[in-house]
C-alpha cells in the first residue's frame, strides 16, 4: 500500500526543475570576503566602507548638522561679517568640516571587529576544554570563562558562542552588529556603528568639535539676535527680521547641554583608561566593597592614558573585507559532506522525507521512489 | 548499516587529522590588550621541532608585535598630526603598524623556508586569523588526509549503488 500511494506521485513535477549542480561543478565568479562576512553590517564601494545594518538614525545626524550650520552660513553670518569680523565664519567652517569628516570616519570604519573562529580552530578550544576532565560521557557544554591575571587583577575571559572564541580583555559581542568588538565602548545609534579600538578617537574628535560647533553657533546667533534687537527694536522684531536664527537656536540650545554633558563624559573615560561598557557595569569601580579592585589597563597618569587612547598606533582593520574567498577550501570538503549523506537520505526517503525537510537528490524518481520501499523493509527485518 | 561506520570513520578520521594537522597558539594576555602569543611549547610538536627554535620564533614574533604597539615618541607625533589632519593622514600614509606587519610577513616566510618547511611545519600569519592565533600545521599530513578521504568516498558512492536490489 504504501508502495502504490508513493508511486502515483507525479514523476514530472519532481523531473521538471533542473537538476541544481553540485557546487564544485558550477563556474563561480570569485567573491570579496565582506560579500560572505557573517556579521549584521553592510559594505559600501566593493568593501572599502563598512556600517551597521541599522544605520537608523545616522541620516538624522548628519541632516541636523547640515541643516543648522547651512542656515547659520546664509542667514546669520553675513550680519556679523558686517558687524563684527570675517573670522566667524571662517572658524565655524573649520570646525563644520572637523565634525562631518570625523562622523563619517566614525560611521564608516571598522570599530575593531574580530573575525569569527575557524572550525578548527572552534574544535581545538572544544578539545582542550573537555580534555582536563577526561570524561565526555555526559554532555557537559563547555566552561563560559577562562581566568586570566593581569597587572595583579583577575580578569575573566568570557566564551562568545557565536564568535567561538574566548573573548579577549575588553572585548564585547555587540547584538545589533552580531560581532565581537575590542575595546567595545558602546553601539551608538547616532552614527550608525559600534564604537571600539579602531574608532574611538574618530568619535571623541566627533563629539568634542560638535560641542564647540553647537557652542559656537549658539553664541554667534545670540549675539546676532543681541545685536539686531538694540537700538529699541526689540527680540520680537529681531526674530522676525532673521526666523531661521530662532530654529538654530532651539536646535543648539537642546543639543548643547547633552553634547558637552557627552564629550565631558567621554574626557573622563580617556583620563581613566575607561570604556562607556566598563564604566556602567562597574567593572573597574569597586561597587561591591572590593577595595582591591582597580582598572588593571590604566597608566595611572592622566597624560599617558590621553595619549595612549588618542595618540596610540592605529590598529588593522582584522577583517580582510577586500580580500578574495578561497575557492579550494570549498571544493575539498564539500563533495565529502553533500554526497555521504545524500545516499543516505535515499534509503530513508520513504520514512522521513516528508518530515526532514531536505530536498531529495536529483536522480530519477521512479528508481528512487521504488527501491526504498523495499530496502526498508529488509531494514526492518535485518 | 555499512554506510553508517563508513560516516562514523571518516568523521573520526577527519577529526583526528584535522587536530593532528593543525597546532594553535593562543594569545597571552597577562600583559593586557597588547598582541603577544604564549611560548608555552605544544606537546603535540615535540618530536617536529626543537624546542628553542620554536620559542625563539614566538619571542621574535612577540617583540615585532610590541615595536608596532608601542607608545613612544614616534607614535605620539604620528598621532598628533593625524588628529589635526582629521585623521584623513590614515589615507594617504603607510602608518607604523603596517610597515611592521609587512616585516612580520616578510619574517614568517622566511621562518618557513628556512625552519619549519623543512621540518614539514607551515605557520601561517596571525593577521590572516585575526590576531587570534597563531598556527602551525603539518605538511604531509593534509596530503595524506585528503587521500584517505577521496578513497573513503569513492567507497561509499559505489556501496550505495550495490545495495537495493
Amino acid at each position: 500500500m504504501k508502495n502504490r500511494e508513493y508511486q502515483q506521485i507525479d514523476p514530472q513535477a519532481l523531473a521538471t526543475p533542473p537538476p541544481r549542480p553540485l557546487p564544485e561543478h558550477m563556474p563561480k565568479r570569485v567573491r570579496r570576503k565582506w560579500e560572505v562576512f557573517p556579521g549584521k553590517n553592510r559594505f559600501c564601494c566593493d568593501g572599502r566602507m563598512i556600517v551597521a545594518r541599522q544605520s537608523g538614525v545616522l541620516p538624522l545626524t548628519l541632516g541636523l548638522i547640515l541643516l543648522t550650520s547651512g542656515l547659520f552660513f546664509i542667514f546669520d553670518c553675513p550680519f556679523l561679517v558686517k558687524h563684527l569680523t570675517s573670522c566667524i565664519p571662517a572658524i565655524g567652517g573649520v570646525l563644520f568640516v572637523f565634525v562631518i569628516i570625523s562622523l563619517l570616519q566614525t560611521s564608516f570604519t571598522d570599530p575593531g571587529i574580530l573575525p569569527r573562529a575557524t572550525p578548527e580552530e572552534a574544535a581545538d578550544i572544544e578539545k582542550q576544554i573537555d580534555n582536563p576532565t577526561g570524561s565526555s560521557s555526559s554532555y557537559r557544554p563547555p566552561p563560559r570563562t577562562k581566568e586570566v591575571v593581569i597587572n595583579q587583577q583577575v580578569v575573566k575571559l568570557k566564551y562568545c558562542f557565536t564568535c567561538k572564541i574566548f573573548r579577549p580583555p575588553r572585548t564585547s559581542h555587540c547584538s545589533l552588529c552580531d560581532n565581537c568588538v575590542e575595546r567595545f565602548d558602546h553601539h551608538c545609534p547616532w552614527v550608525g556603528n559600534c564604537v571600539g579600538k579602531r574608532n574611538y578617537r574618530f568619535f571623541y574628535t566627533f563629539i568634542v568639535s560638535l560641542s564647540f560647533l553647537t557652542a559656537f553657533i549658539f553664541g554667534c546667533v545670540t549675539t546676532h539676535l543681541a545685536l539686531r534687537s538694540q537700538g529699541g527694536n526689540g527680540l520680537v522684531f529681531a526674530l522676525q527680521a532673521s526666523p531661521a536664527s530662532a530654529l538654530e537656536l532651539v536646535v543648539c540650545f537642546f543639543s548643547v547641554w547633552s553634547i558637552l554633558g557627552l564629550s565631558g563624559f567621554h574626557t573622563y573615560l580617556v583620563a581613566a583608561n575607561l570604556t562607556t561598557n566598563e564604566d556602567i557595569k562597574g567593572s573597574w569601580s569597586g561597587k561591591s566593597g572590593n577595595e582591591d579592585i582597580g582598572n588593571p589597563y590604566s597608566y595611572n597618569s592622566i597624560i599617558k592614558n590621553c595619549c595612549s587612547v588618542l595618540c596610540g598606533p592605529m590598529p588593522p582593520s582584522l577583517i580582510d573585507r577586500r580580500g578574495f574567498v578561497p575557492s579550494d577550501d570549498s571544493v575539498q570538503t564539500s563533495p565529502v559532506e553533500i554526497e555521504l549523506p545524500a545516499a543516505k537520505n535515499d534509503r530513508n526517503m520513504v520514512g522521513r522525507a516528508v518530515t526532514s525537510g531536505r530536498r531529495p537528490p536529483p536522480s530519477p524518481p521512479v528508481v528512487t521512489l521504488q527501491q526504498p520501499a523495499i530496502s526498508i523493509q529488509s531494514h526492518s527485518t535485518a | 548499516m555499512t554506510t553508517e561506520l563508513f560516516l562514523h570513520n571518516l568523521q573520526e578520521l577527519r577529526h583526528s587529522a584535522s587536530l593532528a594537522n593543525k597546532v594553535f597558539i593562543q594569545r597571552d594576555y597577562t600583559d593586557g590588550t597588547v598582541c603577544k602569543f604564549q611560548t608555552k611549547f605544544p606537546s603535540e610538536l615535540e618530536s617536529r621541532i626543537e624546542r628553542t627554535l620554536f620559542e625563539d620564533t614566538v619571542k621574535t614574533l612577540n617583540n615585532y608585535y610590541a615595536e608596532a604597539e608601542k607608545i613612544g615618541g614616534q607614535s605620539y607625533l604620528e598621532g598628533c598630526l593625524a588628529c589635526l589632519t582629521i585623521y584623513l593622514i590614515f589615507l594617504c600614509i603607510e602608518t607604523r603598524y603596517e610597515k611592521v606587519l609587512k616585516n612580520i610577513s616578510r619574517y614568517i616566510q622566511e621562518q618557513n623556508e628556512k625552519v619549519y618547511a623543512p621540518r614539514g611545519l607551515l605557520i601561517t600569519d596571525p593577521i590572516q586569523r585575526g590576531m587570534r592565533v597563531v598556527s602551525l600545521q603539518s605538511l604531509q599530513t593534509s596530503v595524506c588526509v585528503c587521500e584517505c578521504m577521496w578513497s573513503v568516498e569513492a567507497a561509499c558512492s559505489s556501496e550505495a549503488v550495490v545495495s537495493p536490489p
